[in-house]
């Protein structure tokens, strides 16, 4: 082997330089990507020339606990490709206005000085006004001065306010934990002026609605270390390794510590590839799945043999032992509501009884009534809101008794309702009867409905199936039907899954993703595994319980970054917007349909559930369920000056006023006339996010009806006559907005569409804070160079705004004034106990009272010519108030005065914070976002260790149970800025969360609860398996119940589009996508070069073959709703009748042109969507049934009840 | 005895999502040039597919690496690509380089059109433009085209591998009872018996006496690309700006700062291992010549124990640092590749003696479907016995993963499996305890481990950090540089001067 010379000469290797001088750079940065993927991750970017030349992850995240694999490294192929997005050729670099709108603003600036009135002069016009929406979209951009477009905004800012009132403008920015202050900073601005703030969360369909039905909590999980704590994994439509690429080696780490891993999807996904079982569910019936594993889990672990493990958890856990009141229906019974305390002789007079349920004691064989219901938490008397299984009267013991099969007084037959044929099955149920102040009724168990419900008979009569083979619901071979899994595996995953849960008491795990959450029904298709989570004992234990990964909602600085984003500091309440039934609404895809009962199934025979969704969800906004904004058909700033006129002195008389013409229907709601020019919104500023695109169910409605510009719609509106309290004016209106406005780094679908576009810096151009569920890290967003070109930082874009509107407002607005602001009733409030039995003014049923029956309408001072002033300043109210995150309160005073001895007018700095001081005092300050994080990092219970004592001090007091241990040996942390550009830091144990994490464990959620018995924030205080809020009665959802998958000729997606026999009609499924977050990456060359240029449609090999589509040909995909032109990846790996579209395509990049809509330009993944809701999820005025923002609502659906037509494309066009 | 080192590399698949992180890191830093669009040093393939170029395991028709000439008696090594016509003959016209269609022609997009077109009566797009041309194009071909099973009917059908399967199981890749894939990344193997080095007529690629690395003079090179169709794993590149060819150069200026190579240290699946293997340079021919069923074995016998006194004299004799044979007693690799045997090499009858090792992947494990209805492997059975995964009831036919990772022998790949299984059957055990004591003593038995190494094996697995998982020997940069100039002097001067790129040929 002579040729073959190891070469160790080391002259001629001084070539090797070649290579060596490669690999050099000047600067490395910590950062990360603000880009909604969850991932968190901390990133070293490298910088050589000034120049930034490419990027790796960081490895020093600090160990946990004991042998768990390290989190090192995170960041995956998007992040790692993100550094091309600095200098290319699709970087934002200039201020760009699109050349009709600025032609026009010239021309008006031209003659008037005012640069308001020149707006006026624009926008009044309505030719001028159609000139600059049907230009929308079309090209024609002209690049402009910062100056120029400031003064554009400002000018529209305050005209539209002037005009229609503040809360005409509206801002939309997603999940502020990826960038806390790019957030903060925009929405800091629109609650100061008196806008409006988008909720995100809900309207990504990210929300998973069963968490605030079952634990009163938007969302709480594990961190995916926790992964490795579990024995047994079920992931069910989330495809890890694509959307949790940074986290998944945990799950294969796992697997060789001899965990079980179970996938549940349609197609063999890239995660499936992993797993011991593959198991191919029907898309979108993992409802039905669930169901039979329940009936499994109930029969052998429950009523078979007794699993005292799960036993005694259901009893301290979970509502199971509560009572509910069966009321006569006919011959039978149906189940009812909870047996109140105050309804039983012993408890009649007691403070909130109608909010104290009860349970019957095993011991006195009496009933009781146990602590921690939503009564205890907002009673006078303080430390009876735990769950500690002891009677609010006299503190004794009890021991709940979960069943009355063995001792009951008669066994009765209740009806249950079944959605998929609409049968009704009547079982027998053991009852005891109790006295009440009403008499005699019947009460069961919880635990009783469920064993009827899933149809579990343990020897009790009725038309109960007879075993697993029995095709009665819900048993093994029921399920068969709906989702093509053997009765065999079912049985078996469900005896595994228990099984471990048994032996490890509670380390069974399911991982959930947006798939499942995006179909109509998803809160149903959540509460069935739920339940086996807590029928098993998993929720609250590590390596156990329900971990839904979608969306990087974690705000871990939660309470103190809410008050400084949403100026809590200055003003209360803040204006905002629940977004899915906004957009609903007011991109006019109500009218596109008719009843929601013609595709929804609900039981017959109902008060609340039937109609037009639209008209439910102006109820809901009449009853305070859900907010809407504009409030009124007038603007709120004429409300206040017309009362003051009539004589109202004080904001108490202002209100009674506003609420008395209400009452007379002298003022309309807007949602109640949502296409009068007076209720349209008008100024719409997107940031961080693509709501015209990415987001945008319906993005051909928003087109239509927002913008005013070109649409491939076909569909017909169906809403006429179908509305009683929500007027249907014709024509629809298209072009409600007057400007958009997108600041972006990258020329994206929603800044193609824009009017304006504003540079901003990308996330290694920035100083920011970042935290998400899948670690328990605190990390920042880092300035590796200044931001590039003209671009500025979120923050300060938002400042100059401020800036320039304190400068132009005393033209208009000289003085600060009042504005009526109406906020719903809200969750971890008083407003909790608002509504026992709800009922609508707006009908004649009940009085409107403000805060009761109707929306809280307070009144906020606004002060224009310090909008900026107080924009830079920490206010005065959250040192009074403090702080609170999910529902607890952080005293802030002592920190705020901290803040204060603070120096003044010295540069910003990564360690410090600064003061200011304007109007003869001094405000912690906010001028730079350095000095933003650092207030934050400081008023922080989980990054200042004397903020996290002192508050779960107060905890202690509020909850009765001692907590401060928790915190007493990381009293003396404090974190900087500074000290986490060193290295991620991990967060503290806080009251605001639900982990414990002391001394390096894993975050799980729920742990508090379990272990140190703080209550849920539900009705019971427990985990709540039965929903008994009438309106859930109403709409049959008490109970976890199957309801089928829409059918697609009902949904009508498919009317007026062609189908024939070359086409192929297929459910259209969107996930998330494997070279890109959202459409952030689908332009990125990296990205589009690893993957095929473009987003293909996916199809299965046998149906393309059959309609003539080979690999990579051009197929037209297509709807009533709009078009996408694409190409074709084939593939065995996709199921029949479904197509896979990752989702959200730029429609910017390689789109041809439509031959079946006419030549028009090709759309993106949702150009084929529509926005509905399902208003079942309005419900309010109740327990966790209250509102908070992206908290609770219904949600951005429904994707996945999409149908499509696919076609080989006939000719193609640029 | 001529002890080496080798600076050395193990794949575990089990973990790798096929994200290509690791492409990306590679790109961004070596392979973000004119010339070099084209390159994915280290690329990550979906199989069954075709990969990157398409269908490069198929020497049939690239003729890579080494074949055994001579009958029984006098087996000996031959350069494929030299089998027909002699290097000499061939050298003005190497008919068997991969064109840039068997690569894909890189492109880009007209973005700017975004920003500057002229308003219109629609929606402006951004087409695709040619790298080569600056033409607009269609885009046909990828370095990933067939990621995930895309177009399976065209590439996963056309797998190479495939080729002893029967009709009947190929089949069946394609319904919902077997259909599987998993992801193969790629880098330079840095083989000890590299057929691109002993390709090239200009002698300008060379291996490094201290690491093993193999590299391509870049002063040196002549463009005759016989080192493409030399190597058969193609990774091997032509810059047709520099007219030079280039490959991966496994990040030597990171190695020689102590740092692991940018596509291990970007691996978030945590599936990269590397370090230090001491091999026994007088028994390559032997190892390289022995019969496919073989050569496993064979290629973990040229691998030498580091712990052995006689294997560290030979290699201090050859001027092995202390510090290196410290690493390499340490060296991840060497438990994985010859202490478990749990890492192969690819391709091994290619020849050239991989330096790149594989853990092969479990796979889920196979079901049935009855009147429509899909019922999992054993689902059925009582008890719940097996609770994890079976070699038996595997996705993936062992033969298509012997073909891989055996030169076609079944046993070792079979012996791989069974070790992996028994480590989570271990475990389990411990963690959970639903298994019993017997199940764990035959699972044992079977994989041929002891608790120990199961322990041991599980824990490299799941638990290394970074500097378990990489341990980059010292590379006495300061000996090295001493040779030519005094690391003092040199100290002063690092980095003053113009970095000259070499010069372009033809």
């Amino acid at each position: 082997m002579g040729w073959i010379q190891d070469l160790v000469k080391p002259e001629a290797r001084n070539w090797e330089e070649f290579y060596r001088n490669r690999w050099q750079h000047d600067k490395v940065v910590r950062t990360t990507h603000g880009v909604n993927c969850t991932g968190g991750c901390s990133w070293a970017v490298y910088v050589k020339d000034g120049i930034i030349t490419w990027e790796m992850q960081q490895t020093d995240y600090p160990l946990l606990c004991g042998d768990i694999p390290p989190y090192e490294p995170r960041g995956c192929q998007r992040g790692i490709s993100a550094s091309w997005y600095v200098y290319s050729p699709i970087r934002v670099k200039y201020p760009y206005v699109r050349g009709a709108l600025i032609d026009l603003w010239h021309e008006a600036r031209a003659i008037h000085t005012d640069p308001v009135e020149a707006w006026k002069s624009i926008i009044q016009d309505e030719q001028k006004r159609t000139r600059i929406q049907q230009a929308r979209g079309k090209g024609g951009f002209r690049r402009a001065t910062w100056d120029e477009v400031l003064e554009i905004i400002a000018a529209a800012c305050l005209y539209t306010a002037k005009e229609w009132g503040p809360d005409r403008v509206f801002g939309f920015s997603p999940i502020p934990a990826m960038s806390y202050l790019s957030y903060g900073a925009g929405s800091r601005f629109l609650q100061l002026f008196g806008g409006v703030n988008m909720s995100f969360y809900d309207w990504y369909a990210d929300l998973p609605n069963a968490f605030p039905e079952i634990w009163g909590d938007q969302t709480d999980v594990a961190e995916s270390a926790d992964w490795f704590n579990s024995r047994y994994i079920i992931s069910m439509g989330s495809n890890l390794s694509m959307t949790r690429t940074p986290d998944v080696h945990f799950i294969a780490e796992a697997r060789h510590a001899g965990t079980k891993f179970v996938v549940i999807a349609p197609d063999f996904s890239q995660v499936a590839k992993y797993a011991d079982w593959w198991i191919p569910v029907e898309a979108g019936q993992d409802t039905a799945l669930w169901m039979a594993i329940n009936h499994v889990i109930l029969k052998e672990f429950h009523a078979d043999r007794q699993t005292p493990y799960f036993i005694d958890y259901l009893k301290r856990y979970s509502d199971s032992s509560f009572l509910v009141e069966l009321t006569p229906s006919g011959d039978v019974f149906k189940a009812g509501q909870f047996l109140r305390a105050n309804r039983v002789a012993r408890y009649v007079g007691v403070e909130n009884g109608d909010w104290k349920m009860l349970v019957h004691d095993c011991k006195s064989g009496a009933l009781r009534m146990p602590k921690g219901s939503v009564g205890f938490r907002w009673q006078e008397q303080l430390g009876q809101w735990n769950i500690k299984m002891e009677d609010g009267l006299d503190d004794e013991p009890i021991d709940p008794e979960l069943s009355f099969r063995d001792e009951h007084d008669e066994v009765v037959q209740v009806s249950f309702h079944e959605f998929a044929e609409g049968g009704v099955y009547e079982r027998g149920l053991p009852v005891r009867y109790v006295e009440t102040i009403d008499g005699r009724v019947a009460v069961t168990t919880v635990y009783d409905l469920l064993m009827a419900q899933f149809g579990v008979s343990r020897g009790l009569p009725g038309d109960y199936p007879q075993d697993y083979d029995d095709e009665r619901p819900y048993t093994p071979a029921w399920q068969e039907q709906f989702t093509g899994i053997g009765r065999d595996t079912v049985t078996r995953l469900a005896r595994e899954f228990a099984g471990n849960a048994e032996a490890t008491e509670g380390k069974s795990m399911i991982i959930i993703g947006a798939s499942i959450n995006h179909w109509y029904n998803n809160n149903q298709s959540y509460r069935a595994p739920i339940t086996a989570l807590i029928l098993t004992g998993c929720p609250g234990r590590n390596g156990g319980g329900m971990n839904h990964y979608v969306g990087q909602e974690k705000l871990t600085l939660v309470a103190p970054w809410t008050s400084m984003a949403l100026a809590l500091d200055w003003a209360k309440p803040p204006r905002l917007q629940q977004t899915p039934i906004w957009h609903y609404v007011h991109s006019d895809q109500w009218r596109y349909e008719g009843d929601f009962t013609d595709y929804a199934r609900v039981p017959p025979e109902t008060k609340w559930a039937k109609g037009h969704a639209v008209e439910l969800t102006a109820a809901a906004v009449r009853m305070g369920w859900m907010p809407f904004f504009p409030q009124f058909n007038r603007n709120p700033l004429d409300l206040v000056s017309e009362a003051e006129a009539a004589g109202a002195v004080n904001d108490g008389e202002i209100v009674e006023r506003v609420a008395e013409q209400l009452r007379e229907g002298e003022l309309k709601l807007s949602v109640e006339d949502p296409d009068a020019p007076e209720n349209w919104p008008r100024v719409w500023f997107i940031w961080r996010g693509n709501a015209l695109q990415s987001s945008a169910k319906g993005a051909e409605y928003f087109l239509r009806h927002y913008l005013g510009t070109h649409d491939t719609i076909e569909a017909e509106e169906k809403a006429a006559g179908k509305t009683e309290t929500v007027t249907f004016r014709e024509p629809a209106p298209r072009g409600k907005m007057d400007l958009v406005v997108d600041i972006n780094f990258r020329m994206d679908s929603s800044a193609l569409y824009s009017d304006i576009v504003l540079p901003t810096a990308f996330w290694y151009e920035k100083n920011d804070l970042n935290t998400t569920d899948l670690h328990s890290f605190i990390h920042p967003l880092g300035e590796a160079v200044p931001p590039v070109w003209e671009s500025k930082t979120d923050y300060e874009i938002f400042k100059l705004f401020a800036k320039k509107i304190s400068e132009m407002a005393p033209s208009t607005f000289p003085e600060p004034f009042k504005d009526v602001v109406t906020s719903p009733l809200q969750h971890d409030t008083p407003d909790e106990l608002a509504q026992p039995e709800p009922l609508d003014w707006g009908k004649g049923e009940c009085d409107l009272v403000p805060g009761v029956t109707a929306p809280h309408i307070r009144i906020v001072e606004r002060d224009y010519p310090n909008l900026y002033n107080r924009f830079i300043s920490l206010g005065p109210l959250i040192r009074e108030d403090g702080t609170s995150g999910h529902g607890v309160h952080v005293p802030t005073a002592q920190f705020y005065d901290e803040l204060l001895e603070s120096p003044i007018g010295t540069a910003p700095d990564p360690r410090r914070t600064r003061v200011v001081e304007w109007g003869g005092k001094k405000y912690p300050g906010l001028e730079d976002a350095l000095d933003a994080a650092n207030v934050i990092l400081h008023l922080a219970p989980e990054t200042n260790g004397e903020v996290a004592y002192a508050a779960f001090k107060a905890e202690e007091e509020r909850v009765g149970v001692p907590l401060a241990d928790l915190a007493e040996d990381t009293r003396a942390v404090r974190m900087n800025f500074h000290d986490i550009t060193q290295q991620v830091r991990r967060t503290l144990t806080s009251p605001c969360w639900s982990g414990i994490v002391n001394d390096g464990r894993a975050y799980t959620a729920w742990a508090l609860n379990v272990e140190r018995l703080v209550p849920w924030r539900t009705l019971t205080g427990r985990q709540q398996l039965y929903n008994d809020h009438p309106y859930y009665l109403d709409f049959g959802e008490h109970l976890p119940t199957y309801k089928p998958k829409l059918d697609p000729v009902a949904t009508g997606d498919i009317v007026l589009s062609p189908v024939d026999d070359q086409s192929l009609v297929l459910n259209y499924i969107t996930p998330h996508g494997k070279w890109n977050i959202h459409s952030t990456f689908k332009d990125n060359l990296r990205m589009l070069t690893l993957s095929r240029g473009m987003d293909p449609i996916w199809l299965n090999d046998k149906e393309a073959e059959k309609v003539g589509i080979k690999d990579n040909d051009w197929v037209e995909v297509y709807n009533d709703n709009g078009v996408v032109v694409t190409r074709a990846a084939v593939s065995s790996r996709v199921p029949p009748g479904i197509c896979l579209y990752y989702h959200a395509v730029e429609r910017t990049i390689y789109m041809p042109k439509s031959q079946v809509r006419g030549g028009k330009r090709s759309g993106g993944h949702n150009s084929l969507t529509r926005t509905r809701i399902n208003p079942l999820l309005l419900a309010g005025g109740y327990a966790q049934f209250t509102y908070g923002f992206n908290y609770w609502g219904p949600i951005g659906i429904f994707t996945r009840d999409t149908y499509v037509v696919v076609r080989k494309l006939e000719k193609l066009e640029w | 005895m001529d002890i080496r080192a080798q600076v050395s590399m193990v794949f575990h698949l089990d973990k790798c999502i096929g994200c290509h992180t690791c492409s990306v890191a590679c790109k961004n830093i070596w392979t973000d040039r004119k010339g070099t669009e084209y390159q994915w040093w280290n690329n990550v393939e979906t199989k069954p597919g075709t990969g990157y170029p398409t269908l490069w395991e198929d020497q049939d028709e690239y003729r890579g690496g080494w074949q055994l000439v001579g009958g029984e008696v006098q087996r000996k090594l031959q350069l494929k690509l030299q089998s027909k016509v002699g290097t000499l003959g061939n050298i003005f016209y190497n008919q068997r380089l991969p064109t840039i269609n068997d690569y894909y022609e890189p492109w880009t997009y007209d973005y700017e059109h975004l920003f500057n077109a002229p308003e219109g009566d629609d929606q402006p797009t951004a087409r695709a433009v040619s790298l080569i041309t600056g033409e607009f194009m269609e885009i046909e071909a990828g370095p990933n085209w067939d990621d995930d099973l895309g177009g399976s009917p065209v590439y996963a059908a056309n797998d190479p591998n495939l080729g002893e399967l029967t009709e009947d199981e190929r089949a069946q890749l394609n319904e919902i009872e077997r259909v599987v894939f998993f992801y193969l990344p790629r880098i330079c193997n840095h083989c000890i018996n590299p057929s691109c080095v002993a390709a090239c007529p200009a002698g300008a690629i060379y291996k490094r006496g201290e690491d093993g690395i193999v590299l391509v003079n870049q002063d040196q090179c002549r463009a005759w690309r016989m080192c493409i169709s030399g190597c058969p794993y193609k990774k091997v590149y032509y810059n047709w700006s520099s007219g030079k060819s280039e490959k991966c150069i496994l990040c030597f200026p990171r190695l020689e700062s102590g740092q692991a190579p940018a596509c291990f240290h970007s691996c978030v699946g945590r599936i990269r291992y590397l370090g230090v293997l001491l091999y026994d340079a007088d028994r390559i021919e032997e190892v390289a010549t022995s019969p496919d069923a073989d050569l496993v074995e064979a290629q973990r016998g040229i691998i030498q124990d580091p712990f052995d006194p006689e294997v560290i004299a030979s290699a201090q004799a050859n001027g092995v640092p202390d510090e290196m044979l410290e690493a390499a007693r340490h060296s991840p690799v060497y438990k994985f590749v010859k202490q478990w045997k749990l890492a192969l090499p690819l391709h091994p009858e290619f020849r050239t003696l991989p330096m790149l090792y594989y853990v092969p992947p479990m796979l889920p494990v196979l079901a049935k479907v009855r009147d429509g209805k899909y019922d999992v492997d054993g689902a059925d059975t009582e008890g719940l016995t097996p609770l994890l995964g079976s070699l038996e009831a595997a996705r993936i036919p062992l033969r298509y993963m012997a073909r891989l990772f055996g030169a076609g022998n079944e046993e070792v790949v079979a012996d791989v499996y069974r070790k992996l299984i028994a480590v989570r059957v271990y475990k389990r055990a411990e963690k959970v305890g639903d298994v019993t004591e017997d199940e764990v003593k035959e699972a044992l038995k079977v994989g041929r481990l002891t608790a120990e190494e199961a322990e041991a094996i599980f824990r490299l697995t799941a638990l290394p950090t970074v500097g378990e998982r990489f341990v980059v020997p010292p590379l006495g940069r300061e000996v090295a540089i001493e040779q030519t100039e005094d690391p003092g002097t040199h100290k002063g001067k690092a980095g003053f001067g113009t970095v000259t790129a070499p010069e372009r040929r033809w």
